[in-house]
């Protein structure tokens, strides 16, 4: 007689936290983005081309990449920068201005772009300051810029904080005891041990910045050409009952973003490969 | 180098971590600071590297005032008890690191420095992982690393705190002996953290006894084992036997029953007598100073460790004691002991 012992894994709900995974990730996203796909196939090759190489989309394309990557990038500089003085020093009010640093999270984004637009409009407190050195910013590319800025920095913020928190200050004393300056301390030891955590702020602010709508068309002007991104663009082509060229301006951010992530991703493989938790 | 530090204060809030430390170490020693936790010797080593600063003092090495500098000016070695090694640099790299961080003007060129690395991973005998990171080494493995790293900015000092702390019993007994060649090798004037007496006395050439911030004893291993100064340092160091105690004039007496030893020149009053256990003489009953009855005997090796409930004390003192294996106890058996060496210490408030 041979007693069968059945396999058991310790992790008990294989089964069922799966299925639900998979089941809700379809809902939720595959099937959507799949008929977004399907949507643009009522367009022939040609008038997909001629649609997403018009000089409409292609300058509102331009705009919300571009203006996002830029955004990514003043937020992943000024976010670390952030991080460190939220991290590193004791001052009076630190606590309220890491829960400043969640309003953009919180906030609605519409209220954000009324606020921003208000501000920096020709005669707002920071917009007359600037009309008068000649910087307009309300309804041209730099409010869309800041509006970004804006709605990206949390991102940076809250995705490298706990790393540095974690970050061990013997780390920084070895570095000293063997001759390093701060400079070198900053830049040789820190840094580098932050890098995964940076490439993800980064990621995720340009990501979200790509996507923001609210806030940016307050600001934006929406001129075409010039200061329209393409979620506009999107929502005008649906107003207009424009379907298919609505997916298929959409199926291109979609696939830009999608290899932009992914890029990122690997990047941020090959740096945790090179740091990997311990 | 030589190292001396004077009338060393400070304090953590109003907690006194370092109270008045005096300390001079000879150049080319290797010293142990030994103690447990909270006797500041952490955080004296600290001090003279330049990672705390003290409130009141000085720190001189070679001579020289170290206050005056910051650590990444001292030129000293020094080795963290979790390594503290750079992550997402490889071995080699983190060897690497103090000469790359060398001002430009007496910094060696690329060719120095790699063969200077490569001399210090084969004195550390870990060539072959040079290109390995730092988490895909075992804890002996990091230390040693660390240990290298230290070494190549050819430190005027070398500190290592709590070195052997974070690894295992085996590896910590293999890199003790290994800590010792290197000194003899490179002879740098080195300074260790440790709690582990066994560690202190096997590795260093002397050993300065720490507690509540204070110096208890510094001297040759031998003379704080044998000689303890301090009835900290007694009870401290190696296994002690602690009896309460009342001196009168010469007289020894234990729960007022006279033990039929002399004083050697204690004060009279409440005091407590240390004895190694394996001091302790076992003798047939009525020709000890002490008597009791052997309740649990274990044997191994070439001693039996006995546990005596003391008579007169209505079996509530129990003292373990060494004796050689020449004759067998019997638990139940009535012996009689006789302190074969002892101190007494006045009992403290």
């Amino acid at each position: 007689m041979s007693t069968a012992v059945a396999r058991r894994s310790t992790l008990p709900g294989f089964g069922l936290t799966m299925g639900l995974t998979l089941t809700w990730l379809s809902v939720i996203i595959l099937i959507p983005l799949a008929a977004l796909f399907l949507k643009t196939f009522e367009l022939s090759l040609d008038q997909f081309w001629s649609i997403v190489t018009s000089r409409r989309t292609l300058n509102a394309l331009k705009i919300s990449f571009g203006l996002s990557f830029a955004a990514a990038c003043v937020n992943l500089v000024t976010g670390t920068i952030i991080v460190w003085a939220l991290v590193r020093y004791r001052f009076p009010g630190r606590r309220l201005f890491d829960a400043i640093v969640d309003i953009p999270f919180a906030l609605p984004t519409a209220v954000a772009g009324v606020a921003l637009t208000q501000l920096f409009a020709q005669k707002g407190w920071l917009g007359a300051p600037l009309a008068e050195l000649g910087i307009k910013v309300a309804f041209t590319p730099i409010g869309i810029f800041i509006a970004m800025i804006f709605i990206g920095i949390p991102f940076v913020v809250r995705t490298v904080q706990p790393v540095l928190i974690d970050l061990d200050p013997e780390i920084e004393e070895a570095a000293a005891s063997l001759g390093a300056n701060r400079w070198h301390t900053v830049f040789r030891v820190i840094l580098p041990s932050l890098i995964p955590a940076l490439l993800t702020g980064f990621a995720l602010a340009f990501a979200r910045a790509i996507g923001e709508y609210g806030s940016v068309i307050f600001i934006a002007g929406n001129l075409p050409n010039v200061s329209e991104i393409a979620p506009l663009l999107i929502v005008i082509r649906l107003s207009e009952f424009r379907y298919a060229d609505a997916t298929a301006i959409a199926v291109v951010m979609l696939v830009a973003s999608f290899l932009i992530i992914f890029l990122i991703n690997r990047l941020q493989r090959w740096a945790q490969a090179r740091i990997p938790v311990h | 180098m030589a190292i001396e530090v004077k009338n060393i204060v400070k304090r953590f809030g109003s907690f006194a971590a370092l109270d008045n430390v005096d300390l001079k170490v000879a150049d080319g020693e290797l010293l142990a600071l030994l103690g447990p936790s909270g006797s500041g010797k952490t955080t004296l080593l600290r001090i003279i590297a330049g990672l705390d600063w003290p409130d009141a003092g000085e720190v001189a090495i070679d001579g020289e005032n170290a206050l005056s500098r910051g650590a990444s000016e001292r030129q000293v070695g020094f080795v963290f008890q979790h390594y503290a090694l750079f992550r997402h640099m490889t071995v080699f790299e983190n060897v690497a690191f103090g000469l790359r961080v060398q001002p430009r003007a007496i910094r060696k060129d690329e060719a120095t420095i790699r063969a200077r690395v490569k001399n210090l991973l084969d004195l550390v005998q870990l060539d072959w992982l040079a290109n390995r990171y730092p988490s895909q080494l075992s804890g002996g493995q990091r230390q040693r690393i660390a240990l290298a790293r230290a070494l190549a900015i050819e430190p005027r000092i070398l500190l290592l705190d709590e070195p052997f702390g974070a690894l295992d019993a085996k590896v910590r007994k293999e890199l003790r002996q290994w800590l010792r060649s290197l000194h003899n090798e490179i002879h740098v004037t080195s300074i260790f953290v440790t709690h582990d007496q066994e560690e202190a006395l096997e590795v260093a050439n002397r050993v300065v006894v720490m507690d509540k911030g204070k110096i208890e004893q510094i001297g040759s291993p031998g003379e704080v084992y044998d000689n303890p100064a301090t009835a900290f340092v007694h009870g401290f160091i190696g296994e002690s036997i602690v009896l309460p105690v009342d001196v009168a004039g010469d007289a020894v007496r234990l729960d007022g029953r006279p033990l039929n030893i002399p004083a050697l020149g204690a004060a009279s009053g409440a005091a407590k007598l240390f004895v190694r256990r394996h001091d302790m003489a076992v003798g047939p009953a009525g020709t000890g100073a002490l008597e009791g009855a052997i309740r649990h005997v274990r044997s191994f090796g070439p001693i039996q460790r006995a546990e005596v409930a003391l008579a007169g004390s209505e079996g509530k003192t129990v003292i373990e004691i060494d004796a050689p294996r020449d004759r067998e106890l019997q638990a139940g058996e009535i012996v009689s002991l006789q302190p074969r060496r002892y101190r007494i210490f006045a009992a403290q408030g």
